[in-house]
């Protein structure tokens, strides 16, 4: 997971709310066996309308979504992650999150800042009246500035030291790794390996056929 | 202190305890794979450019998508068919064996630890699979996990977990005639309830218990998934041990005493404290049957189906109304006058070898309900083997029913093997949700035994509705093993 301390790039006013795991990606998308790739999903049922926000020139290239309040809520799938990722953003701003979607978010690198409604809607006014503006999101400072305004926003601490470490769930396990490799020589000797593979004989299997 | 199995195999894997309301970190023994869960993480891996840490504890099979006929033939169905060779591409990349179809120990995940003697007490074992729970049978912690947490895995080897709260199920008593660990798990399912056992690792003990075979414990346990827990549990013992022994990966020589003298160690203190206890009397139980769209709403199948308009809880009763409507069942009617279309003898829960030998024992010279169509699909390749050397498959024939290779079949519709909308199956598998075997299709979930009555009969019917010869010397009915017949043993 990369480092992120502090992230610059164009805001997307998204002005609605309890937008659920179902509207950011669809279930039909989850057919797909890849981790990657999932820009095209991103949103699907509404990337369909001209007017909708990512479909205008100046927001299409985004990376910070501010969104309505309750963002994320719906099935636990981490493809709603994935998806906005892929699609290129880094930071989704609302007043309220759910939780799975929130917990997701910062497993994947994704931040997720938790921002004052009232402050929302002073970034959707000014994200509206100039199309492009940047967002800087500081984690260090816990801010997030656009034009000439600045706004606080709150992330858990833990999440927060992780995002600013670039360290996943694995990459955090990963620095007990001494405690792993010590516990594996306690292992005992009876203890299974699947390798190198023990079975009976491998007999060849007549395929069943369809009964007339 | 006094401990509970799950705690004992919990602390014995313990690479790190969580300080500060962190999660501990537990080392993890045995991972299985299957094709439907593992292709992000795997992706994920390559992303981060990751190795497996252990290929030597991960083991592949394909199961959920794999077609139960013309096995030698391309699947037809696409995304199948990209699913199953991604787990193949997969387990060649990062050195992981795999059984594929046409293996003989290709077959249902859950049936591939335990016959190849991966399965062992006091183990954590862990799968993409909410079943994982069956191979807590063998007193191992075993239970399902999500994708990134296979990633986690394949990455590390552990898992950062918080403690799961312990629950003593006791099952008093001796089975009646007739009745199977299939219908104590529908019976418990139904007293605790589909979210009674919510964040708990239960662990399954008493005189009921203990005379159950192997295989009839691992069907206890498959289905504790069904009543909400994280896990199931049974603590080793003689049947255990001699289930194991002689496997191919079981330990031997000094290993396999070492082994054992540890193993008899694996069990709850008398004074080991539960969070919860519930007691069940296996005398009072009878064939169990659903009739409803959750694996909560059983009945023993001498009574009726529920009339919603009698029961008082106002949640329970619009949603035993809708599952009537779902089901296309009469309220007050007698569960076995319902008639069904399809009898589905199979999948983790009841498509091993002892429950295919008790089915063939019941059906054996009969003939099926003309329009019932019958589907016999083995857990596993190497199960089928068996079958078909102990001449159980010629059993099924003559009877007029269909035998399939190995796989997960019609336990869920992933794979071509699925209910038309609106056709009833009585199933021995473990999930009777709405759609689960297929759109719009129905589902009872029953023991073997049921399955097969209700095959001979075309109604959900159980053994005492069959006219059986006197001498037969059916089934031994508690699901201690039959005297093997002339085969080689090891499924
Ligand atoms: S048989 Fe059914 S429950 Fe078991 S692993 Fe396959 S799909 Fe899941």
């Amino acid at each position: 997971m990369e480092k992120i301390t502090t992230h610059t790039g164009v805001g997307v006013p998204l002005r609605r709310s309890n937008v659920d795991t179902d509207q950011i990606i669809p279930a039909v998308y989850l057919k797909r066996v890849t981790r990657t790739g999932f820009e095209d999903a991103l949103f699907a049922a509404w990337r369909g309308d001209p007017s909708f926000v990512l479909n205008q020139e100046a927001y299409s290239s985004g990376s910070v979504l501010v969104a309505g309040p309750d963002f994320g809520t719906g099935s636990s799938r981490e493809h709603a992650v994935w998806a906005l990722k892929d699609y290129g953003f880094r930071v989704v701003l609302a007043s309220r999150f759910a939780d799975i979607f929130r917990g997701n978010s910062g497993k994947q690198g994704l931040v997720a800042g938790m921002v004052a409604q009232e402050d929302i809607e002073l970034l959707w006014k000014i994200l509206e009246a100039k199309p492009g503006t940047e967002i800087t999101v500081d984690l260090e400072a816990r801010t997030v500035h656009a034009d000439d305004v600045t706004v606080p926003f709150q992330i858990d601490e833990y999440t927060r030291w992780r995002l600013m470490e670039g360290l996943d769930d694995i990459g955090l396990t990963l620095q007990n790794e001494a405690d792993i490799t010590a516990f594996e020589a306690t292992r005992a000797s009876w203890r299974p390996k699947t390798l190198p593979a023990k079975h009976l004989p491998n007999v060849p299997i007549e395929p069943a056929r369809p009964v007339s | 202190m006094a401990g509970t199995l799950a705690e004992k195999v919990w602390e014995a894997h313990l690479v790190r305890q969580g300080a500060d309301g962190a999660p501990d970190l537990l080392y993890i023994d045995l991972h299985l794979v299957h094709e439907v869960t593992s292709p992000q993480a795997f992706e994920g891996l390559r992303l981060a450019g990751r190795p497996v840490r252990r290929p030597d504890l991960t083991i592949a099979t394909e199961d959920h998508n794999t077609p139960t006929l013309d096995i030698d033939l391309p699947i037809a169905d696409l995304t199948s068919r990209t699913q199953i060779d991604t787990l193949r591409n997969n387990a060649r990349e990062f050195g992981v064996r795999i059984h594929s179809l046409g293996d003989a120990d290709q077959g249902i995940v859950h049936q591939v630890g335990p016959q190849l003697g991966l399965t062992m007490p006091g183990l954590t074992v862990v799968c993409g699979d909410s079943h994982t729970s069956t191979h807590g049978a063998f007193g191992a912690l075993a239970f399902g996990i999500g994708t990134s947490e296979v990633e986690h895995v394949l990455a590390t080897q552990t898992l950062p977990l918080a403690p799961f709260k312990t629950m003593a199920i006791t099952v008093d008593g001796e089975l009646p005639p007739g009745a199977t660990s299939k219908d104590i798990i529908l019976a418990i399912i139904a007293k605790i309830g589909t979210g009674g056992g919510q964040g708990y690792v239960l662990e399954y003990r008493g005189e009921a218990i203990r005379r159950l075979s192997m295989e009839a414990r691992m069907t206890i346990c498959n289905m504790s998934i069904e009543a909400g827990a994280r896990a199931g549990m049974i603590a080793p013992d003689e049947t255990t041990f001699e289930y194991l022994k002689g496997r191919p990966h079981a330990p031997e020589g000094e290993d396999w005493d070492a082994a054992v003298e540890y193993w008899k160690t694996l069990r709850s203190d008398d004074d080991a404290e539960f969070d919860e206890e519930v007691v069940l009397r296996a005398s009072d139980l009878e064939p169990f049957v659903t009739w409803g769209t959750n694996p909560g709403q059983g009945l023993p199948l001498s009574a009726n189906v529920p009339v919603p308009a009698d029961i008082a809880d106002e949640g329970e009763r619009v949603s035993a109304e809708r599952a009537l409507e779902y089901m296309g069942l009469e309220a007050g009617m007698p569960l076995r006058d319902v008639k069904v279309d399809t009898v589905f003898i199979g999948s983790c829960t009841n498509g091993r070898i002892e429950d295919l030998r008790s089915v063939a024992k019941v059906v054996q010279g009969r003939k099926k309900a003309d329009d019932v169509r019958v589907l016999v699909v083995p857990a596993s390749a190497r199960v089928r083997l068996q079958a078909e050397a102990e001449g159980l498959d010629t059993i099924f024939k003559d009877f007029g029913a269909e035998w399939r290779n190995a796989g997960c079949s019609m336990c869920l519709g992933m794979n071509p093997d699925q209910l038309a909308p609106g056709e009833r199956a009585a199933s021995t598998s473990n999930r009777n949700f709405e759609g689960r075997q297929g759109k719009g299709g129905r589902t009872h979930l029953v023991s073997p035994l049921v399955a097969a009555a209700t095959a001979i009969r075309g109604t959900l019917s159980s053994l005492s509705d069959l006219d059986l010869p006197g001498d037969v010397d059916l089934i031994t009915f508690d699901g201690t093993p039959l005297a093997p017949l002339d085969a080689p043993s090891f499924v």
